[in-house]
């Protein structure tokens, strides 16, 4: 397919607020996947309120398509509410972690300029390696790749995308009264499937 | 086990101590469970062993393909408003439900299926007879929930028939670990939900919407309504009747929504879709202003929808309000349950009557009535047609009985001409299309509405996939009309064929058991018949007889149901030939 189809992809970051429930990843998965919608990133967490999950979800579609998703993801049983909002609407970060040699390191760059020329701090040295962090936008925590590349990077790793909207005090207030009104409950764990042996079974 | 008395369940107060299997059944019993669609298994034994002790107060079909049982659970459902409930056990029981729930899904029928699983220590080891039916049927539920500990199976089971029955209605599956049907605790009392904190059956009405909504439809001077099942499953008949009426507006239907206006109702202009109505579907794009009603733009109603209705204003009633703008853009959406939001509408618009619009609609009818129906109803010559049986039936049934149909040709030429005097008269599988969903429906439907008369309508081909139901009558006495409209190929496929692949007939030769020796072998009365003379006398003698009975008519091999919309048409483009 060419952009002239598609003239008005792009990145949109979904906001989903839950019910911490077993199995609900999985419901809203699904919900991409049956439409062949590529999940970019995905991170979920718990909320400000106890008990209540927040979903942060980035596809690169057009926006009705999002806003069809966004529709059938709140249709969930266990979905509170859900927002979708371009990259402009959102303050958003990743975070990633570099492994590189500490010999090489130490020796060859002037390891000060780039941790500030980079905006990354060093987070664990070792003798072996040393672990760099960075926290930013994607073009920002690749540069650092690009600076670290020649110095024998090891490993690299970034986060899934977390979002805050500029505009989102409305339902903070929301879920407080939600969870005033009626506290959510624990989570039921499989209490049996540890205790094999204890179990006569049939 | 047969030799001990049964004992009544004791009615339980707090503090009892019930088995989990206990609590489940006393669940059904508080949510007005009557009947229940099943087939036992190991998984699912602790529930069968108590419900021995409920039989005055539940009802058990013992079915005999848990396919069969779902889809007897969605004929209960959809015959009589309430929820149906089946049970299976783990592994190939629970998997067997799938097409089933996918069924239901997607035609919005409220289910409580309840699946037995493994002991709960055994979860996830690939254990005997194990499924992660959860993961399985998560894409085909409205909701659904593993139980690990009995204490959770009031609650989640009052949680279950909540959202299955409430909103846009759905099937729910609750899939119960053995250990937790066994185990025994502190019963609590039982309190039926109707809240759940995340869950929004419905939506808030917009006031302002019903009102551009009136605006729209009285400068209207070609409005046309297209209801859907909505009508029905939000109970609002009467109230979309009164907007009808009020309005003088010409009114078509889904096949989901046939029955919710009688066929003989002055401003009921047909069927739409695929195989609908000639004029229902071109004058889609002669209106000004569309209302849609509890329906939802599927692809076998709309065609191509660039093509469609692009010069109308559209007003878009409906319960989801992920429907709204998903197939047609709407200039208004009007969220709600159409029983209040229909009433709300109906105040604000003015009385009228479209009379040379609706004759417009009635010229279009008799060009279909002498092109096509003419001949499919009353042929002159030759081999019986499908139509002429369904002709035949409605003079017999007058339009009292409940027609369940299976999925083809027949289905669509059943549609097209039963006649329906009620509503939930018309029990078919719309949006999933499965064959084999008929027989068993049927039974269903039966129990649902029990003094009502049941006819299934079924094709050569799909009795063929659910026949073993034939047991389920046999055993559980129950009088379903099986009529067979045999053409000996699978219809709707060699239709396609002809039209679109050059008649390469590939594979659509089907071959049928001789069904009367069938019948015969389960107990029940059958006749075959191949000739026009025979036809309602045989007829007569499949409604009259006490119990259920067979009738296969043999109809003529190569017919086609027209008019239709080629796929990738628009519905103005249907074809009378």
């Amino acid at each position: 397919m060419t952009d002239q189809t598609h003239p008005e992809k792009q990145e949109f970051n979904i906001t989903v607020y839950t019910e911490n429930q077993i199995g609900l990843l999985n419901r809203i998965a699904m919900i991409f996947s049956r439409r062949k919608i590529n999940i970019e990133s995905l991170n979920t967490s718990p909320s400000e309120i106890e008990g209540i999950h927040r979903f942060n979800i980035v596809i690169h579609v057009t926006e009705e398509v999002v806003s069809k998703i966004a529709k059938q993801i709140e249709k969930q049983i266990e979905v509170l509410k859900v927002y979708f909002n371009t990259n402009d609407d959102v303050i958003w970060q990743e975070m990633a972690l570099y492994k590189v040699p500490t010999e090489v390191i130490a020796e060859k760059a002037k390891v000060e300029r780039l941790l500030r020329e980079n905006g990354a701090r060093v987070v664990a040295i070792r003798t072996d390696y040393t672990v760099f962090e960075t926290t930013g936008h994607r073009e920002e925590t690749d540069a650092l790749i690009r600076v670290l590349q020649p110095y024998g990077l090891i490993e690299f790793v970034r986060s899934a995308r977390v979002a805050i909207i500029k505009d989102s005090d409305g339902f903070n207030r929301k879920l407080r009264e939600f969870e005033r009104a009626e506290p959510g409950h624990e989570v039921v764990e499989n209490e049996f499937l540890d205790s094999r042996e204890k179990v006569f079974t049939m | 086990m047969l030799t001990q008395e049964k004992q009544a369940p004791a009615s339980p107060e707090t503090g009892t101590q019930l088995s989990g299997s206990q609590a489940l059944l006393h669940a059904l019993v508080v949510e007005g469970t009557d009947t229940i669609f099943g087939y036992p298994g190991g998984a699912i034994m602790p529930i069968y062993d108590a419900l021995y002790d409920f039989e005055g107060d539940l009802k058990h079909i013992l079915v005999r393909h848990e396919q069969g049982g779902i889809h007897a659970g969605q004929g209960y459902a959809r015959s009589s408003g309430k929820v149906g409930v089946v049970f299976a056990t783990s592994g190939p029981g629970a998997t067997n439900l799938v097409t089933g729930l996918a069924d239901a899904q997607i035609d919005s029928t409220p289910l409580v299926c309840i699946t037995g699983q493994v002991f709960a220590h055994l979860l996830g080891t690939d254990a005997f007879q194990e499924a992660d039916v959860i993961g399985i049927t998560t894409p085909v539920t409205k909701w659904n929930y593993q139980i690990t500990d009995a204490t959770e199976i009031p609650e989640v089971l009052a949680k279950a028939f909540h959202i299955a029955r409430s909103g846009r209605p759905g099937p729910v599956l609750i899939d119960i670990t053995k250990n937790a049907q066994l185990q025994k605790f502190d019963f609590q009392g039982y309190t039926p939900c109707d809240h759940i904190r995340s869950y929004r059956p419905k939506p808030i009405v917009r006031k302002e919407y019903i009102r551009a909504a009136a605006e729209l439809i009285n400068k209207a001077k070609k409005p046309f309504v297209l209801w859907g099942q909505g009508v029905m499953l939000g109970s609002a008949e009467a109230e979309f009747k009164a907007f009808l009426e009020k309005t003088g507006i010409p009114a078509a239907w889904t096949i989901m929504g046939a029955g919710a206006l009688p066929t003989d109702h002055p401003q009921n202009v047909g069927m739409l879709g695929m195989h609908g109505n000639y004029g229902p579907n071109v004058m889609t794009n002669e209106c000004d202003v569309l209302i849609a009603i509890g329906m939802r733009f599927d692809d076998r109603v709309t065609g191509r929808l660039d093509k469609y209705a692009k010069q109308a204003k559209v007003i878009h009633l409906d319960i989801d309000p992920a429907e709204i703008d998903k197939n047609v853009k709407t200039t208004v959406p009007v969220w709600g349950d159409c029983k209040e939001t229909l009433p709300l509408l109906t105040q604000l618009v003015e009385t009228k009557k479209h009379t040379d619009w609706l004759a417009q609609f009635r010229e279009f009818e008799q060009k279909e009535i002498d092109a096509v129906i003419r001949e499919e109803l009353f042929p002159a010559s030759g081999e019986m047609t499908m139509g002429e049986v369904i002709q035949q039936l409605n003079e017999l049934t007058k339009g009292e009985a409940i027609i369940v149909t299976d999925v083809g040709q027949h289905q669509m030429v059943a549609c097209r001409y039963a006649k329906l005097n009620h509503t939930r008269s018309n029990i078919t599988s719309g949006g999933l299309g499965t064959m084999g969903f008929a027989l068993p429906a049927a039974i269903g439907a039966k129990f649902g509405a029990p003094d009502r008369t049941v006819v299934a309508v079924i094709g050569d081909g799909g009795v063929q996939m659910t026949i073993q139901e034939l047991g389920t009558i046999m055993q559980s006495g129950i009088d379903v009309k099986i009529l067979i409209l045999n053409n000996q190929f699978l219809g709707m496929v060699r239709q396609w064929q002809e039209l679109f692949h050059e008649r390469r007939y590939s594979f659509v030769d089907i071959t049928s058991p001789d069904y009367v020796q069938v019948a015969k072998g389960y107990g029940i009365a059958g006749r075959s018949i191949n000739q026009r003379e025979d036809l309602t006398n045989a007829l007569k003698e499949m409604l009259s007889n006490p119990g259920s009975f067979l009738l296969e008519v043999m109809v003529t091999k190569e017919n086609n149901v027209f008019p239709m919309v080629p796929q990738g048409c628009s519905v103005s483009e249907i074809r009378l030939k």
